[in-house]
């Protein structure tokens, strides 16, 4: 294997389980109290001055760094990268007493052509690079193709592959046939880490996002994810919430730990923190490190560092006084 | 702190509202507050400290209202209230309108100003608590300008008095002052003696909108200051919202003085959660139910009550989310739980809490700093008997008990003397709404708790108190119909019975679908003949009966339309015997009495099916549904005058809402009601529905009042004030009048009014989304 570093993981990867219907039982999340305590989550808690400060560059630890657009190329994947190893200014490392942390963000996260370009620009980083497959964003490709692209992607070094599921076994709750497919992308992985893709904004309901959740679980995700970021609806809290807690459910009842990436359309600082309070909130302290949360994103991380910027120097930030990524 | 050191902890760090305007505005008023009495404040009397509980300093000192403030404040309201009342709707509309503007633009002050004063959280009193306010008020703002025609012949009580709790000052000052106000009332308000300060705060803001003087003024005190100002001479309607025990002294103190009253009072309301309930969302519902504002809530859903199937895994959630509760400095942005307004109310929580443990009850605690803080707390093991399980607590205690079937879940939730709010939780609408309606509350929760909305009417059933605040029905209670006086009715002398040709009858009491001789073996001389003199006993059997005969009340209003139909048609048959018999008694226009009582029975059966509910959207998915639903058993002391029509007036709209009556006829002519229960008898009325006990009136009204099974009960008499000083022990509705006040035979003789006396409102919220 490439010298491309690994995810960080401090627990054991979860070998998954047979299919078992009595996980997916019990009443459907109810979305109205679901809406209610999402909201609430940020009415709850307050982040000011250093803890802000502190929250924010964990934030940056848990970035996929992400540029998934058909007119990518390896230039533009080289820019990322670059920004990936110092997302931040180094007065403003300097400025919160950090410059010796060795601070980069989670991953960069690319389309599989893009993958050698990315290894090659983060060698010697430690930051993985992960890849979409299974032919996204919509993954209507027959599934020994699909697999291929996985194993192929491996082969160009990605440590993380996220797949994209079949939304039909979903909505046809055909759940034999989704834990069937995940299973078989999970071995098609091998050793690099698989983060399931359910694409939320359109399995119709809550009940569909837990139900589709548990079985990703059971078929052996290390991470469960909510969207491509090419939905008409990506991450949301509520989805969050509900993702996170079949997650907790799945680890109560099998001992085995799963992280959660919620992915596209977070775009701010403030939702860096809110996203961090439902983890802290509802999970615990353990998921706010990058071998069990991350975030897909690409914008946000211009946003943290402006307010970075302004909590070091007093002054407001303007974008183009930081390097882009 | 450096970063480094929070990147390893993650912790939340402090984040601390600023309360530097609302302590400057505090410093300002250094020699402390005097009341606010015809639009000015008094100079400072005698003071008593106002203290922030969660940093145990003094905030202010605040006057001891005395009886001679009250008479001031009360002098200035009557004076200011004609000319109030006397505005159009549109301009006392743009008045609420310009208050609910300024609260709007105080609200940071007004909210920091609650939590110092009362240590309930600031997310608390910032998200929840004023813009309830600022709701509230611009909801009554509209009801200021439509109030003429939406409530044609109603006039305003005149001046109100009105005594608020601590647990939510500023909203419940806005409960009670809104609506006074849209319906052209003059109110003098008494907050807390713990919390006066946002009612302060207040005062200041009707000043400062321009609010003409005299209409809101506010006197501060304790609870001999609240008692002042209940009893006053010069107050037209009291309303309270407090203590059951103190609501039932309000209640005797203003006995008989035709004073308006509403009462909301304690509770200890049912949380369900059965077992195709959201688990996550019970468990966030219990954070909202009981350990929202420390649980000092009155409608607090404070006894879980948990299908035995999920109650391990129920359990296990809710002890880990209490886990993550932050309970600390209430002006803490990150604080959940604040301080307990009072030390004392912290030692009555704590005694309690040692009861509990002391009768057995098994008790987990999560952390609370020192001082004055409580730990939210989960309670198992208490038996239903166990002080934990029937006192109000007022603090953030829950107990959690198991239930086998939704019947014995019914059956729990409904065993308590409060009737304040029930919150149900399931994944089935069809068991969700059957819960909902067999719970005795006044509101219910669908999948949610702890939500208000100007729009919706809140308030209890049984000794939870009378009366809603907000929507229509709130609106109405600071409304009354023109007093109306008239004289007592000349009554035909009583007279031995006539010899007749006839074979010789013997009147009897009608209980429970049987003819049955009273239980004093006693008659008593009447218009016509000798009546059965009815005793104690005979209330108790007939009430007795009343309760079991629960199917009049769940069935259809189209049923219930068939019988009293049937009943107008059988009266009609019979309607020369009956025009005979009151002839024979010396009545005047027996033909007509009997003819409007055919008619006013086909009234009645005609509206059986017709006083509709209401349903609302009150959020962007939640539907809230407000339902009129029977009081229960009502006790009924009919007029003299009309003894026939009277009976009917009364019986007819009680048994069209599907009530059930125990009714004590025409003291001096009851033999024709006598004849009426054989007409009933053939008319299809279930046994135990209507119970016809003649005899003493007054004695017999009072073992009815003092009847903690009659729900509610109707009085025509002398005896008002005993009714309503006897009506106290459970804490029923009363509606009394003296004779004479009304014609019977006229339209004023029925009416909407009558069903709405009937009926008790239930507001059920629903929630919905996929």
């Amino acid at each position: 294997m490439p010298d491309t570093g690994q995810a960080a993981t401090a627990h054991a990867r979860n070998p998954g389980l047979a299919l078992d219907m009595s996980m997916l039982a019990g009443p459907p999340p109810d979305r109205a109290a679901t809406e209610r305590r999402a909201a609430a989550l940020g009415a709850r808690r307050s982040l000011k001055g250093a803890h802000q400060a502190a929250w924010l560059v964990n934030a940056v630890r848990l970035i996929d760094l992400t540029t998934l657009a058909g007119d990518d190329t390896a230039a533009r994947v080289r820019r990322l990268c670059a920004k990936a190893r110092r997302p931040l200014a180094p007065h403003i490392l300097d400025g919160l007493g950090i410059a010796d942390m060795g601070l980069t963000v989670g991953a960069v996260c690319v389309y599989p052509t893009m993958v050698p370009h990315a290894v090659a620009a983060l060698e010697g980083s430690g930051i993985p690079v992960a890849s979409v497959a299974t032919g996204f964003p919509a993954g209507l490709m027959p599934l020994d193709l699909r697999l291929r692209e996985v194993e192929w992607a491996v082969g160009q070094g990605a440590a993380e592959i996220d797949i994209v599921v079949t939304r039909e076994h979903v909505l046809r709750a055909d759940w034999a046939a989704l834990h069937a497919e995940i299973a078989a992308m999970r071995a098609a992985a091998g050793p690099a880490h698989l983060k399931a893709i359910l694409a939320t904004g359109e399995l119709g309901s809550l009940g569909n996002v837990r139900a589709a959740s548990m079985v990703a679980m059971q078929a052996g995700a290390d991470f469960i994810k909510t969207s491509t970021g090419k939905e008409g609806v990506n991450a949301t809290l509520p989805v969050s919430l509900t993702m996170v807690r079949a997650l907790r459910d799945y680890g109560a009842a099998t001992g085995h730990r799963v992280g959660f990436k919620p992915a596209g359309g977070i775009k701010s600082a403030r939702e860096a923190l809110l996203w961090q309070v439902l983890m802290k909130d509802e999970l615990g302290r353990d998921w706010l490190e990058p071998g069990l949360f991350r975030f897909g994103a690409s914008s946000m991380l211009g946003d943290i560092e402006r307010q970075l910027d302004h909590h070091v120097t007093g002054r407001y930030a303007a974008s183009h006084r930081h390097a882009m990524s | 702190m450096g970063i480094r050191e929070i990147l390893s902890t993650m912790e939340y760090g402090p984040a601390p509202e600023d309360a530097g305007a609302a302590r400057d505005w505090l410093a300002s008023r250094g020699a402390g507050f005097g009341h606010f009495i015809d639009g000015a404040f008094t100079d400072p009397g005698e003071t008593f400290e106002v203290r922030d509980p969660a940093r145990d300093e003094v905030l202010a000192h605040v006057t001891q209202g005395s009886a001679g403030d009250v008479d001031a404040a009360v002098a200035a309201a009557r004076a200011a209230q004609p000319g109030w009342a006397g505005l159009s709707g549109h301009e006392r509309a743009r008045h609420l309108y310009a208050l609910a503007r300024h609260v709007q633009q105080h609200a940071r002050s007004l909210a920091v100003l609650e939590t110092l004063d009362t240590g309930k959280p600031i997310r608390e009193s910032r998200d929840v608590d004023v813009p309830l306010v600022a709701r509230h008020l611009y909801h009554h703002a509209g009801w200021a300008e439509l109030a003429e025609g939406e409530f044609p012949g109603r006039v305003p009580w005149g001046v109100c008095g009105q005594v608020i709790p601590w647990n939510f000052p500023l909203l419940m000052l806005a409960w009670k002052v809104a609506p006074a106000l849209a319906a052209g009332n003059a109110v003098v308000l008494k907050p807390a003696e713990y919390t006066p300060l946002t009612a302060l705060a207040f005062a200041e803001i009707c000043a400062e909108v321009g609010l003409p003087p005299g209409v809101v003024n506010v006197v501060t005190g304790d609870g001999a200051t609240g008692a002042a100002l209940v009893s006053h001479r010069g107050v037209d309607k009291v309303a309270f919202t407090g203590s059951t025990e103190v609501g039932r002294e309000i209640r005797r103190a203003t006995a008989g003085t035709g004073k308006g009253l509403s009462l909301e009072l304690g509770g200890k309301s049912p949380f369900v959660v059965f077992d195709d309930a959201d688990l996550d969302a019970a468990v966030e519902g219990v954070v909202d139910a009981v350990w929202f504002n420390q649980g000092q809530v009155c409608c607090a859903g404070a006894r879980v009550l948990v299908a035995e199937s999920v109650d391990d895994a129920f359990l296990s959630r809710l002890r880990a989310r209490m886990a993550r509760l932050i309970v600390g400095d209430p002006l803490d942005k990150n604080t959940d739980m604040g301080a307990i307004v009072h030390p004392v109310q912290l030692d009555r929580i704590r005694s309690l809490v040692e009861q509990g443990r002391a009768e057995g009850a098994r008790i987990e605690m999560g952390d609370a700093p020192p001082g004055c803080f409580h730990p939210p707390a989960i309670v198992t093991d208490a038996a239903p008997a166990s002080v934990l399980a029937t006192e109000e607590i007022f603090g953030p205690v829950v107990t959690v008990t198991s239930f086998r079937t939704t019947a014995e879940a019914l059956s729990l939730a409904n065993n308590t003397r409060y009737g304040l709010a029930a919150s149900v939780w399931s994944g089935s609408l069809a068991r969700a709404l059957d819960a909902a309606g067999g719970i005795r509350a006044g509101v219910v929760w669908v999948n949610c708790t702890n939500l208000f909305d100007a729009a919706a009417p809140f308030g209890g059933m049984r000794e939870s108190g009378f009366g809603r605040e907000g929507g229509r029905t709130g609106m109405a209670a600071y409304l009354r119909e023109p007093a109306r006086h008239g004289p007592a009715p000349d009554l035909p002398t009583a007279r031995p019975a006539a010899q007749g040709a006839g074979i010789d009858r013997t009147a009897k009491l009608h209980i429970g679908g049987k003819q049955a001789r009273p239980d004093t073996g006693k008659v008593h001389a009447v218009a016509g003949g000798l009546a059965p003199a009815g005793g104690r006993k005979d209330i108790r059997n007939a009430v007795e009966a009343a309760a079991k005969a629960t199917a009049w009340s769940g069935t259809t209003g189209h049923a219930r339309a068939q019988v009293l139909y049937y009943l107008a048609e059988n009266l009609s048959a019979r309607q020369a015997e009956f025009a005979a018999r009151l002839a024979g008694e010396g009545r005047a226009d027996a033909e007509r009495e009997v003819a409007a009582a055919i008619r006013r029975i086909f009234f009645y059966a005609a509206w059986a099916d017709k006083l509709d509910g209401a349903a609302r959207t009150t959020a962007r998915d939640i539907t809230t549904v407000e339902l009129r639903e029977p009081m229960g058993v009502m006790g009924l002391v009919c007029p003299d005058d009309r003894p026939l029509l009277g009976l009917v007036s009364l019986l007819l709209p009680a048994l069209a809402m599907g009530n059930r009556a125990v009714a004590v006829p025409s003291r001096s002519a009851p033999l024709a009601a006598i004849d009426f229960a054989q007409v009933m008898d053939t008319s299809d009325i279930p046994a135990g529905v209507v119970s016809l006990v003649t005899g003493p009136h007054d004695e017999l009204a009072a073992t009815l009042a003092r009847h903690d099974g009659v729900d509610a009960m109707w009085y025509v008499g002398a005896r008002a004030a005993m009714v309503e000083a006897e009506s106290a022990g459970n804490l029923k509705p009363t509606w009394t009048e003296a004779e004479g006040a009304r014609d019977w035979l006229s339209p004023e003789g029925q009416g909407r009014a009558f069903l709405e006396r009937a009926t008790q409102v239930k507001t059920v919220w629903l929630p919905h989304g996929d």
